[in-house]
C-alpha cells in the first residue's frame, strides 16, 4: 500500500469572502502552492453571490499551472434555487463535480464524480456502494477514528483507481442547519441577513459563558473552533495507505501551510517541526486531532520531538 | 410525477410512537398508536443510553403484543456502523426480521444495501439521520435499496413538504412532538467534538456521563466534558445540557445561539399535513417515561381522528410534557430559519 506518493488537495474556500479576496487568493495559490487538486465552489449558502467569473478565470488558471480541479456540491439542499444548483454542476462536463449531500449523489449516479466530506461514510459497505455508483475518489468526514480509517483504506486499496483523502488542516466542519447562525447572532433573519457572515473571512467566533473559545459559526454551518491539524499523524495515515490530505481555506498564508504538510509528508521536515512552523503562522490559534484518536474531538495530541534534542 | 399516497384526505395520519421500554410499548399500544418503534439494546439505536431498549427476547414479545392489537412494531437501527466492525449492526438487521419487525428504520447507505440483499422485499424506511431533504435524495434511497418510507429533516417548512410530497415515489413521515435538532440530523458532531461520542456513532448525544452540575456562587452551572454549557439563577428550571441548546457568546451577545430549550409541537397543523399529504407523523422519546408517552400518544390519537374527521382542530394540552415548558412548530415555519 506504500510507495504511492501522498497528494495535497486545497478544499473549497467555506467562508463568505469578497470576490476580488477570492481572485487573489487562488491566483497565489496557482503560482505558489504546492498543491495537487483544488476543490471550488459554494458548499455552505445558495445565497451567497455566487462569484462566477472569478471561479471560472482561476479553475482556467489552475489547469493551466497543470493542477487538478474539482468543482464542489452545497452541503445542504433544501430549496428549488438550491437543487438547481447542483443540477448545474451535475450536467456540465468541464469539470468533475464532488457530491456533498444525497441529492449531488443521486444525480452524478453513473458517472466518475468524488465524495466529498458531508456525506456520511463511516464504513466499508458505504465505500464500496458509492464507488459502485461511480465515486472515485472520497475525502471522509472529520469525525473518523484511526481504525475506520484504517479499514477503509484498505477497502479502498481493493478499488481500481480510487484514491481516499483525510481532512488535515482547518476548522472542522460540526453541523449545518437550516437556519443561520450569522444572521441570529446579528439579530437578523436568514431572508433579511444582510450577508453579514462576509465580516467573518475565518467563521464568527463562538465562546462560552466562562469566555472559552469554543465553536466558529459561518453562516448556516458550524465549525470547530479549534484548527484541525493531522500534523502528528500523517506518517500513520500515510503508513495505512491514505494517499490523499486536504487542507481547509482559512484566512491564514495556505500557501506556507501547503508547504510545511509537503515537507512533512515528503519526510524532509519532522512533524514536530512543521508544528511549531504551522503554530508560528497563527499565534493565536488551537490545534485539534482528537477525532482521529477516539477521543473528544477538541483534543490535541500534539506530535513529539524524536531522538536527542 | 404525482402519486397520492394518502388514499382520501380523510385517511387519519398514521402515528408512529416511541418506545424505550416494553412498558412505554405497551402504554404507547393502550393510547392508541398505530406503530410503535424501538431498538436493541445496544449502540445500534440513536438512543443507546442506559437502562433502555429491547433484549431479543423482549423485541419478538413487542412484535408479537403489537401484532395482536393489530398494529406494527419498527425497530430502528439508525446509528452509522464503523468500519471494520459492523458485525452488531448486521446481528440487530437479521434478529429485528427474525423478531417479525414491520420496518426497519435505517440511515447509514451501506446498511441498507445490506438489508436490501439479506432481506429482499421487507419494508425499508429511511430514519431522519439520512438527512434526505430533497426529491433526488428521496429517490435516490428508493431505487438504490427499496426505501418505502422516508423520515423528513427537520429543515423544511410545511410548504417545501408539500411540494416534496408531489415530487416523491414514497410516504413521509415527519415529527411531530418531543425533542428537536436544531441541525440536519445525522450531520452534527457537536457532541463528539466534546465527548467523543456522538448520535451517529454511539447513539447518543451530550452522553449522561459527560453531564457535571455546577454551583457557583447562587447560580446552577451546566458542564458538558469541558465545555460550559448554560447558568441558571436559583429557582430557574436547569434543562438538561444538549449542546446545541446552551448559552454562548458570539458577536458580543450571550444568546441561545443555535435553539431555545423550547419542544416541538405541531399538534395544531395536523389538517395542513394531511393537506402536505404526510403519511405518518413521529413523536419523539425513546428516552421518556411510560407516563409520558401515554399522555402524549393519547392528545396526538385524539387530534389526529378529530383532523381526519374534519373537526376543528384540538391543540393539545401537552405543555408540562414539553422541554422548557415552551413549544414551536420549529422548522415547519419559514421564519424559524
Amino acid at each position: 500500500m506504500t510507495g504511492i506518493p501522498a497528494r495535497l488537495t486545497l478544499g473549497p474556500v467555506l467562508f463568505n469572502w469578497p470576490a476580488a479576496r477570492l481572485a487573489d487568493f487562488y491566483r497565489r495559490i496557482t503560482d505558489e502552492a504546492p498543491v495537487d487538486t483544488v476543490v471550488l465552489g459554494e458548499v455552505v449558502c445558495a445565497k451567497r453571490p455566487p462569484a462566477v467569473e472569478v471561479l471560472a478565470e482561476s479553475v482556467d488558471r489552475l489547469r493551466r499551472a497543470g493542477k487538478e480541479v474539482l468543482l464542489a456540491t452545497l452541503a445542504l439542499v433544501m430549496q428549488p434555487r438550491e437543487r438547481q444548483a447542483v443540477r448545474d454542476l451535475a450536467v456540465q462536463d468541464d469539470a468533475p463535480v464532488e457530491a456533498n449531500d444525497a441529492t449531488a449523489l443521486a444525480l452524478l449516479r453513473g458517472r466518475p464524480h468524488a465524495v466529498g466530506p458531508y456525506v456520511q461514510v463511516y464504513n466499508e459497505e458505504t465505500l464500496a456502494l458509492f464507488a459502485s455508483h461511480g465515486a472515485t475518489r472520497l475525502c471522509l468526514g472529520p469525525d473518523l477514528p484511526v481504525e475506520a480509517v484504517v479499514a477503509l483504506a484498505a477497502r479502498a486499496a481493493e478499488l481500481p483507481g480510487f484514491s481516499l483523502e483525510v481532512l488535515a488542516f482547518g476548522r472542522l466542519p460540526l453541523a449545518i442547519s437550516a437556519r443561520c447562525y450569522h444572521a441570529r447572532a446579528h439579530g437578523l433573519q436568514k431572508d433579511g441577513c444582510q450577508f453579514v457572515c462576509g465580516r467573518d473571512p475565518d467563521g464568527l467566533e463562538v465562546e462560552t459563558l466562562d469566555d472559552a473559545p469554543f465553536l466558529a459559526v459561518n453562516g448556516v454551518q458550524v465549525l470547530s473552533g479549534s484548527y484541525g491539524c493531522l500534523l502528528p499523524d500523517l506518517q500513520l495515515l500515510q503508513a495505512a495507505g491514505i494517499t490523499g490530505f486536504r487542507l481547509s481555506p482559512q484566512a491564514v498564508d495556505m500557501v506556507a501551510v501547503a508547504d510545511i504538510h509537503r515537507s512533512v509528508l515528503d519526510g524532509e521536515l519532522a512533524a514536530a517541526e512543521g508544528q511549531v512552523r504551522l503554530a508560528a503562522l497563527m499565534p493565536e490559534a488551537r490545534f485539534a486531532n482528537g477525532f482521529l484518536h477516539a477521543r473528544a474531538g477538541l483534543d490535541w495530541l500534539a506530535a513529539r520531538r524524536t531522538g536527542p534534542e | 410525477m404525482s402519486v397520492p399516497l394518502n388514499m382520501s384526505p380523510n385517511t387519519p395520519l398514521a402515528l408512529i410512537c416511541p418506545a424505550g421500554t416494553p412498558a412505554a410499548l405497551d402504554a404507547a399500544l393502550d393510547a392508541g398508536a398505530d406503530a410503535v418503534y424501538c431498538g436493541f439494546r445496544d449502540e445500534t439505536n440513536a438512543r443507546n443510553f442506559p437502562g433502555l431498549n429491547f433484549s431479543r427476547p423482549e423485541m419478538k414479545a413487542a412484535a408479537c403484543r403489537a401484532h395482536g392489537a393489530r398494529r406494527e412494531l419498527y425497530v430502528a437501527i439508525n446509528t452509522f456502523p464503523p468500519a471494520g466492525a459492523m458485525g452488531p449492526w448486521i446481528r440487530a438487521l437479521d434478529d429485528a426480521m427474525e423478531a417479525g419487525a414491520d420496518a426497519m428504520i435505517l440511515a447509514d447507505a451501506g446498511l441498507l444495501a445490506l438489508a436490501a440483499r439479506r432481506h429482499p422485499g421487507r419494508r425499508l424506511h429511511l430514519s431522519v439521520q439520512a438527512a434526505a431533504s430533497t426529491p433526488e435524495a428521496i429517490r435516490f434511497y428508493h431505487e438504490s435499496f427499496g426505501v418505502r418510507r422516508v423520515v423528513l429533516p427537520r429543515v423544511l417548512t410545511l410548504a417545501e413538504i408539500a411540494a416534496l410530497n408531489r415530487e416523491v415515489p414514497v410516504e413521509t413521515e415527519v415529527f411531530a412532538f418531543g425533542g428537536m435538532c436544531v441541525m440536519a440530523e445525522g450531520r452534527c458532531q457537536l457532541s463528539s467534538y466534546v465527548t467523543g461520542q456522538s448520535p451517529n456513532t454511539h447513539g447518543v448525544c451530550s452522553p449522561a456521563e459527560h453531564v457535571r452540575y455546577e454551583q457557583r456562587g447562587a447560580a446552577l452551572v451546566s458542564r458538558v466534558g469541558g465545555i460550559t454549557v448554560d447558568s441558571f439563577a436559583v429557582g430557574e428550571p436547569a434543562g438538561y445540557p444538549t449542546l446545541c441548546k446552551g448559552r454562548f457568546r458570539a458577536n458580543g451577545r450571550l444568546s441561545h445561539l443555535f435553539e431555545d430549550p423550547v419542544s416541538l409541537n405541531v399538534a395544531d397543523r395536523i389538517p395542513e399535513l394531511m393537506a402536505a399529504g404526510v403519511t405518518a407523523l413521529k413523536i419523539e422519546g425513546r428516552q421518556r417515561g411510560k407516563a409520558y408517552v401515554s399522555r402524549v400518544v393519547a392528545e396526538f390519537r385524539r387530534a389526529v381522528d378529530a383532523a381526519a374527521a374534519g373537526l376543528p382542530s384540538i391543540a393539545a394540552g401537552l405543555a408540562d410534557q414539553t422541554e422548557g415548558r415552551r413549544s414551536t412548530s420549529g422548522a415547519y415555519e419559514r421564519r424559524w430559519r
